[in-house]
Order: C-alpha cells, then structure tokens, then sequence
C-alpha cells in the first residue's frame, strides 16, 4: 500500500471499521466458546491500557501527603482538588498560547492544502508529478535535519520568538500531510467529468474550486484540521528548539511542571490530564474522523 | 502554447507558495544544515568556518557514545514494532469478528494516540519507578499488590540495553498499538465477505482462513505499518526527553544525542547527526515514494 492509497482510505478506511461484519447464522457451542475466550482477552488488554489511567486519576486526587510508595495505587484517603488547582495554575498560560498556535496554524495549512490538493488531483500540469514526490518527501524528513538552520532562518528574520514562530513553523512542516490528505480526498470524490464539463463551461480554477469543489470539502477539512490541531497540540520537539519556556506551548509547560529536583506528582498527574483534554475531546467527539485522520496521515508519524 | 498556459498556469500557480516554502524550508536547510555538518563549527561563535570534509561523520561512527545511541535505536525500534505490531494485530483480531461493546474497545484501544508522548511520558516515568521489595512504586507496586513480585526490576535505570530500552519501548507500545489496530481493523473490514464464503465452501479451517486467505489480503497493510513504526521510532524524543530526562546515556539514541550535542552549541556535530537520521529515513522512504509516484501516474 502506498502512502497515498493510505491517504485515501481516509474516510472509507474510518467507515469500514464502523462497518459491522455481515451476520452468520445460529452459533454452535464451539464458536459461543470462542467468543467468550475473545471476550475475556478484550477485557484483560483493556486493564493493560486503562491501568496509567486510573493511577493517573486517583493520584491528581490525592493530598501530598498521600502519595507515599503504600498508598500509591489506593483510591485518595482525602480527595482534593488541590493538586488540579495548583497545575492549572502553573499551565494556564501555556494552555492560552497553544491554542492560539495551534488553532490558526490548523486552519491556515488546511486551507492552502485543500488548493494544493485540488491542483495536484484534478486540475494538473505537467511536471505535476515531480511536486507531488517534491511535497511527499517533506512529509518524512526528520525534523532534526533542518531545526539548526530553521532557528537561525529566525533569529534573522527577527520573528518574535514563541508563538508567532510556532504558527509558521507548523503551517509550513503541515502543508506536505495537509495537501497529500486533501489530493487522495479530491481524486476519490470528485469525478474527472465534472471538473471536464466546468472547463468546457468556461470556468476557471477559482471558480471550479469556489463554486464545485469549497462546497464538498467539509469531512476533508474536519480531517485535517483534527489532524493539525492534534500534532501541533502535541508536538514538543519544535516548541523545545524554537521557543523559550516563558513563550512555549503547554507541552513544554508540562515538562517543567513535571521536571526538576523535587517534583509533586499530584499536580504533575493533573497536569498531564489537563494538557490532554483538548485533544481527548476531539478524540470523543469527532472519533469517527479522527481514525479518518490517522489513517490519512499514517505516513507522517 | 498560449492557450495551454492559460489552463495549465493558475494550477501552477497555486502550487508556487509551497514548492517555494517547501524548497527553502525542507530541501534548502537541509542543504544547510549538510554544510554545517562538513564544517569545523563546533561552538556557537559565528564567524567563518573551514570546511573539513566527512570528519565529523567519520568522528561519529568511532565514538563510543553515537554507536551506543545507534545500537540503543536498534534494539528500541526492534522492540517497539514487534510490540506494537503484536498487540495491534491480536486486538484487530479478537475485534475483526464483532463483538458486542466493540465500539467501546475500539475507542479505548485508540484513545492514547490522542495523547501527547510529554503527557503519556511523565505519567509512564513515574510508572517505571526503579524502587523494588518494600519501596516499590508505581508498577513494581502494582506486581507487589499482586504478588508478582518476580516481575518487579528496575527498568530502564539498570541491566541491560534490551531491558532499558524495552522500558522505553513499553510506553511507545501503549500508546501506538490502537492505531495498528485500527489500521488493520480497517484491513480486514475491506476484504470482501465473498473471499470468506468461498473459502470456507471449500472447506477450509479457520486457521487456514487466516492463513492463506486472509493475511495475505493484509500484507500491503503490514507493510505500511511497518514503515509508519520504523519511522516514528527513530524520532522518538518526547517520549524519552518525559521519562528519563535528556541527558542519560543508557537511553540515548540520535535524536536525544542531537538535542545534547546542540546544548554544548557543537553545532557541526549536531548537523552531522541530524544527516544521518535523515540518511536512515530517506534509505527506507525514497523507493517508496518512487513507487508511490509511479502507482499515481499510471492513474
């Protein structure tokens, strides 16, 4: 399967493991033992995966004093609040500067995707495959290979520090992943003929794209803004090279809450909630195109 | 030739910024950063630098402490996909049939890939607490309330490079093992039912279902899994940078080796190791997105 093959199970990929598997008729007694081994396993894997959970849970809970080696998978002796109060101290502006990176760098690497994808899938070139293969390296390459020069292309543009450069950083290093998703997106939905029929009409690209294309690209966009959003949520290694802690986004508030001599594991555990909750609501409300986003963007890592 | 430019060049147009950005950002500082890493700058002082060749690269694959990042690569990467693939394989498996509730296994399998690797790692490092027997935290607690004790140890902090590394891997696995599994779910819901009728008209087990019929079916998709993990893997940085802070040389691997080489402002050195994870990345990349290109232009 090739990336873009990959890319283009975007949405058909998310629909066909919501698919159910076609019915069977009655079972025998060997397969209801079967089902009931699978079954027991499922459970089983699902403490391995919720068990950082609960300790998570009853720890952000717990008075300091409560921590101890002993007590350290009980439920709280005394719940509070306190440890939350104390993260969100310390995390409140580092929540208020990556959401206002990452939401436009979402948008803006959306929306010159969405064009890049219309281009590169039905309103082509010549030479248009050698920009795809230009666009689809990018998506791979090590950040590491280029974050040495990328601070000081900074530094001498004079681009303030923190956010601002964050957004750019984020919008350019996206654009490869957000183009790739929208192209394999256009080329599955949108048929040849239509976009033929516009031409013979005498519509340009802008029109094609305003009046044809704009319209149908909703579930495109909400995958790649899911996509986005999430990855520039998350991303530490360009906040830790380009920002400073006093500017950075919340993960590198986190890592300071959470590092140092003496660290109170409390706070850090629901600082680690805290910093998860705009990506986990995503997560629940839009999971449907979240899978859509992963599949999408199963080549970017 | 007019009339083609008129149809071809708003396309080409709107392609310009990218190729431009992409051009100076991607393969331009790529080039810069080449030149660095053939340079002798190895403190933050500008001014002129002498060029020295592959020196750098060839103090690197002598130094003691690259081929112990290298070596560490080697053995997360190895535990990481067997792990990830092993788990996302049997839930896809155990899911693939319908189970009632599988809504609900499949979004808690998934959920921590919603994740970032800084919040999973401060929790998972505080899981891996070394202290054992009476002071045992985190898991080891745990193997002690169960009486597991036998499974207690001390993670990454001591042994050998496969138990240090496979603490690492651990929490790598958690969290990536819902997506194979999605992926793979996704695999098996798109072979159509008429494959398994057929098979099963003539007579085949289910084992040999899975066997001949099914998995092969699968392999572009293992194939793509592969590529995802083995690529996540050298990156990995987050992850360890939560756990055991950046500066430990049992955990290191390039991408830390970097970070610290960048700290001590050796930026050749620091070039020179960020060419060669990128030289590992291309190896594995380029044929693919030959191939890919080709697939596409035969369209």
């Amino acid at each position: 399967m090739s990336a873009a093959d990959t890319a283009a199970a975007t949405g058909r990929a998310a629909a066909a493991i919501s698919r159910k598997p076609q019915k069977r008729g009655a079972m025998d007694g060997s397969t209801r033992r079967s089902r009931t081994i699978r079954y027991v396993l499922l459970l089983l894997f699902l403490l391995f995966v919720l068990i950082p959970v609960y300790v998570v849970l009853i720890t952000s809970f717990k008075t300091s004093g409560d921590t101890t080696a002993a007590s350290q998978w009980n439920l709280p002796k005394e719940w509070t609040v306190e440890p939350w109060r104390k993260a969100w101290d310390v995390l409140q502006p580092y929540m208020i500067r990556s959401l206002s990176l990452a939401i436009p760098a979402a948008i803006i690497s959306s929306v010159i995707g969405s064009m890049n994808g219309f281009v590169l899938a039905r309103w082509r070139f010549p030479g248009a495959n050698i920009v795809f293969a230009f666009i689809l390296f990018g998506m791979f390459i090590p950040y590491q290979a280029v974050m040495l020069p990328l601070r000081t292309t900074f530094t001498e543009l004079d681009v303030t520090r923190g956010v601002p450069t964050l957004i750019i950083a984020h919008c350019i290093y996206g654009l490869p992943i957000c183009t790739l998703i929208f192209r394999n997106y256009y080329a599955t939905i949108v048929p040849h003929e239509i976009i033929e029929s516009a031409r013979v009409d005498g519509a340009g690209l802008v029109q094609t794209y305003a009046r044809i294309i704009l319209p149908i690209s909703i579930s495109g966009f909400v995958v790649t803004l899911i996509w986005q959003f999430t990855s520039v949520w998350n991303d530490f290694l360009f906040a830790l090279f380009l920002t400073q802690q006093n500017n950075g986004p919340v993960t590198l508030g986190l890592a300071a809450l959470s590092g140092g001599q003496k660290v109170d594991y409390a706070a850090s555990m629901a600082g680690a909630l805290i910093t998860s909750f705009p990506t986990l609501i995503v997560y629940i409300l839009l999971g449907r195109w979240f899978i859509g986003g992963l599949m999408a963007g199963a080549l970017k890592g | 030739m007019h009339g083609r430019i008129r149809t071809w060049g708003p396309g080409a147009l709107v392609l310009l910024p990218t190729v431009l950005l992409l051009g100076y950002f991607v393969y331009g500082l790529i080039a810069w950063s080449f030149n660095t890493s053939l340079t002798d700058r190895h403190t933050a002082r500008k001014g002129p630098a002498n060029y020295v060749g592959f020196e750098n690269y060839g103090n690197l694959f002598t130094e003691e402490r690259f081929l112990n990042s290298l070596k560490n690569l080697g053995v997360l990467t190895v535990a990481f996909i067997v792990g990830t693939l092993i788990f996302g394989l049997l839930w896809a498996l155990l899911l693939e049939k319908g189970v009632p509730g599988e809504s609900v296994f499949r979004s808690i399998y998934l959920f921590p890939m919603a994740i970032s690797m800084i919040a999973s790692g401060v929790v998972w490092g505080w899981l891996l607490n070394p202290s054992q027997g009476e002071d045992a935290r985190g898991l080891n607690r745990l193997f002690e309330i169960l009486h597991l004790g036998f499974l207690e140890n001390a993670w990454w902090t001591a042994g050998s490079r496969w138990t240090t590394m496979l603490s690492i891997a651990l929490p790598a696995i958690w969290q990536l093992s819902g997506y194979i599994m999605a992926l793979f779910l996704a695999g098996f819901r798109g072979i159509p039912p008429e494959l398994r009728e057929a098979a099963r008209v003539d007579g085949a087990s289910e084992f040999k279902l899975y066997r001949h019929v099914l998995f092969p079916q699968l392999s572009p998709i293992a194939l793509s899994a592969l590529i995802i993990l083995g690529h996540m893997s050298l990156k990995l940085f987050d992850l360890i940078y939560a756990i055991t802070g950046p500066n430990q040389f049992r955990t290191e691997v390039p991408a830390v080796y970097m970070w610290n080489t960048l700290l001590r402002s050796d930026q050749a050195k620091a070039a020179a190791i960020a060419i060669v994870m990128l030289a590992v990345v291309a190896v594995l990349v380029i044929p693919y997105v030959a191939y890919t290109v080709r697939q596409e232009s035969k369209e």
